[in-house]
């Protein structure tokens, strides 16, 4: 693997050049580190981690500024009847709502996350998607979720994807920009991995596996090959960039798996909230309940756990 | 200090309820031995005596031969394919039961981790046991003719690398076909093959169908060339194949053997690198390289050498050694103190020789039997590292530039168990996998086994197959 030229042949030439993924084997590996098992220590540990790594998401039509207030009160105190619950990392909305959370957030810690660029379909003109990049960012946006033009990318368009994200990239400014691949669309891995470098060589600073509308969303073993794509690119360009498995993220267990994942792939450079987040809603809940499990011994119901 | 340090989770022992000591099984129940000889089972990981097992004779050898012959001749040859069905399909059943046992239970005696036992081990020897099941009332359609006759007595040697698996792989298709079986685990491991000895108490299978003699060499010896056996069934080293194979040739027995191995895992540079890596570590760290297909001479296309070394060292890196009934250990103890010996032996000849050892950074526990994951590269086919099987954790890396050179350096060896392919390119699989001379060529995986795959070697690693239609022939008088 040699430094991508960015002549249209040369990238095309590159990204069929990466080593191929052979899919029974990276399941496999996959179903074999989610056999791991995660007690006591490591489980408190993993638990707290995995709170902090979490993009609390709404991304409904429905979604009401009181909902993404709600939402950034919990997302700063996540556990009102344990003030040591750690904070969640960002709070992810639509770019008309960033300046809601941009003001209940503010000078808090919690990050605000906004997708854009025609978000979940990326159906627009370049125009567009840059404007809606730039409402974001200007809305108070930290950090932008960008979703890739995957009809160009499965037409081998490779260069106008790259360019794309470059673009956006720039009209982010100081943003970070997340490039979501939508992986349930590309299908295979194969095109993960392509997708994965691709966004990383057009500058992402994560790469991020969905936007949670299309099935099957995140999974483990999509973000095993995303997770070799970054350790590797850090490897021949020695830039870091974080991955963000997102929808279908459920339960502790889930989340467990998936640093479990991050450890014995990436690396531990990885486990930290600044490279590896978990774009989740419902996740938060299953969450406390484990950790106040943990910390009590006793099983608490769910109405002790606060409704987004 | 690590930032997500895995916290111990083992599997409890208390499934396991151990005996302080075991007679043999003959005839249906536990008897002591004639002449009162016992030795003691350990566990490998710790040196804790777990019991005390009776060393059989060749008066216990005679008495358990002539039961199986009783029940052979009385019972299970005349009994309809369709009847010996059910007690297959009883005894796998009551293994899928009793899996968590039988998996803690060989960890303890094997050392091996108990994700392997619990994933792969037992699960493989209830699927031995439901598919020979299936075809114990098929056998006319086997392709051996309209009404294969069963040979009688079998008289079976079993390792200790996977004992329960090999028990299974020896035992299931003996009964399918309408042997009667007397079986000797190995010396180190003889725990499970008696808790399966139960196991046949609790399927109600009629006495002397299965009869287990435990005991080292010589009982081994007093079961092979006992006259009243009718086939011989042998795993383990070459060494030994060669002695049972010169005590059966003048006699009427009929004998297969599954001997070493030496196998090469090619990786060419199209592979699918990640997986390939992942391969190259099932293929020679799976069961600490007790494995006598592992791949341990690892033949790396030049051209992408630096790269496939550099992500194997940096995996092997992340391999957890530890207790074996921790469910996350990855890689558990070597079985014996003998079998550590001989590693250590062959690995110190390795670097004499010239090759260059590497093992990542790995705290060994004190007590027990333990061996670094290690790699040896600048190895060449003269050196006796890549010629002799270590049975241990311990991979020789070499190169090749061609297919053809990889096919000339795979064969170039006595043994011929296994190989393996790493290629995205369909063709030069089945190029390569038409001129390696092995019994099972895997392409873009290793060590994957099924009982309807036949396994078994070319040239030193033995003769007979085991497993899928093939392997009944092994058992029918054909």
């Amino acid at each position: 693997m040699s430094a991508p030229a960015q002549a249209v042949g040369d990238l095309r030439g590159f990204l069929h050049g990466l080593p191929g993924v052979d899919r029974v084997g990276a399941e496999a590996r996959a179903a074999m580190l989610a056999s791991r098992s995660i007690k006591t220590t490591a489980k408190q540990w993993a638990l707290d981690t995995a709170i902090s790594m979490i993009d609390l998401t709404t991304l409904e039509g429905q979604d009401t500024p009181g909902k993404v207030r709600a939402l950034c009160a919990k997302a700063q105190r996540p556990d009102p009847a344990d003030p040591t619950a750690p904070m969640v990392a960002a709070v992810c909305v639509y770019p008309d709502l960033a300046h809601v959370a941009a003001a209940e957030l503010k000078g808090g810690g919690v990050h605000v996350a906004s997708v854009a660029t025609a978000f979940p379909s990326g159906r627009t003109s370049l125009e567009v998607k840059l404007a809606d990049a730039r409402y974001a960012v200007s809305a108070g946006a930290d950090e932008v979720d960008m979703v890739i033009d995957r009809g160009a990318f499965l037409a081998g368009d490779y260069q106008l994807v790259f360019d794309e994200i470059a673009a956006v990239k720039d009209a982010c400014a100081d943003a970070h920009l997340k490039v979501i691949l939508e992986t349930g669309e590309l299908v295979t891995l194969d095109n993960v991995r392509r997708a994965s470098w691709l966004a990383m060589l057009a500058g992402a600073d994560f790469i991020k596996t969905s936007t949670g509308k299309v099935t099957p969303a995140a999974t483990l073993p999509v973000t095993l090959v995303m997770l070799e794509a970054v350790r590797d690119f850090r490897d021949i360009h020695g830039r870091q960039v974080g991955v963000k498995p997102a929808g279908g993220i459920r339960t502790a267990k889930d989340a467990i798996r998936y640093l479990v994942l991050v450890n014995e792939t990436a690396g531990e450079d990885w486990l930290d909230p600044r490279w590896f987040r978990l774009g989740a809603s419902s996740l938060l809940n299953d969450l406390l309940m484990q950790r106040t499990k943990m910390m009590t011994g006793r099983y608490s119901g769910p109405d002790y756990f606060t409704v987004d | 200090m690590a930032k997500f340090e895995y916290a111990p989770a083992p599997e409890s022992r208390s499934i396991v309820s151990l005996r302080e000591s075991y007679g043999l099984f003959i005839n249906g129940e536990f008897t002591p031995g004639a002449d009162g000889r016992a030795f003691k089972t350990i566990s490998p990981a710790t040196e804790e005596v777990l019991a005390e097992v009776t060393e059989a004779g060749p008066a216990d050898v005679d008495r358990a031969v002539n039961a199986a012959r009783k029940a052979y001749e009385h019972a299970w040859s005349a009994m309809p394919g369709r009847e010996r069905a059910k007690y297959l399909f009883r005894i796998a059943r009551i293994i899928q039961e009793r899996a968590r046992e039988l998996a803690v239970l060989e960890s303890l005696d094997n050392g091996k981790p108990i994700r392997e036992s619990r994933d792969v081990d037992i699960p493989l020897v209830a699927a031995h046991f439901f598919y020979h099941a299936g075809w114990a009332d098929k056998l006319e359609y086997a392709g051996y003719g309209p009404a294969p006759r069963p040979l009688g007595v079998t008289g079976q040697v079993i390792p200790w690398n996977f004992p329960l698996l090999m028990l299974a792989w020896k035992i299931a298709p003996a009964l399918a076909c309408g042997n009667t079986v007397v079986l000797k685990p190995a010396e180190t491991t003889p725990l499970t093959a008696l808790a399966f000895a139960e196991i046949c108490q609790q399927a109600d299978l009629p006495p002397g169908v299965v009869n287990i003699v435990t005991g080292a060499g010589e009982t081994g010896r007093a079961l092979v060339e006992h006259p009243g056996v009718d086939k011989v069934a042998f795993t383990g080293s070459t060494e030994v194949g060669k002695q049972i194979a010169r005590a059966c040739a003048p006699t009427r027995k009929k004998v297969t053997l599954e001997l070493g191995g030496k196998a090469a895992n090619i990786v060419f540079e199209d592979a699918p690198v990640d997986q390939a890596v992942e391969g190259i570590v099932n293929g020679i760290f799976f069961n600490q390289g007790h494995v006598c297909c592992a791949g341990s001479r690892l033949l790396v296309q030049e051209s992408v050498y630096a790269e496939v070394l550099a992500s194997l060292r940096r995996r092997l890196a992340t391999l957890r050694l530890g207790d074996p009934l921790d469910k996350n250990t990855d890689v558990g103890a070597i079985n014996s103190a003998a079998q550590l010996a001989k590693i250590r032996e062959l690995s110190e000849v390795g670097e004499a020789e010239g090759a260059q050892r590497w093992s990542p950074p790995c705290e060994l526990p004190v007590k027990g039997f333990w061996f670094p994951p290690t790699l040896f590269t600048g190895v060449s086919q003269a050196h006796r590292i890549a010629r002799e099987e270590i049975f241990g954790p311990v991979l020789s890396v070499l190169t090749f530039r061609t297919p053809a050179e990889a096919v000339e350096k795979a064969n170039n060896t006595p043994y011929g168990l296994s190989a393996g392919v790493w290629t995205e390119k369909g063709s030069l699989i089945l190029w390569m996998a038409s001129r390696l001379r092995a019994g099972v060529v895997w392409a873009n995986t290793f060590n994957k086994f099924d009982p309807t795959s036949p396994f078994g070697g070319y040239k030193e690693s033995g003769y007979g197959r085991e497993g899928g239609r093939h392997g009944l022939e092994a058992y029918l008088d054909v």
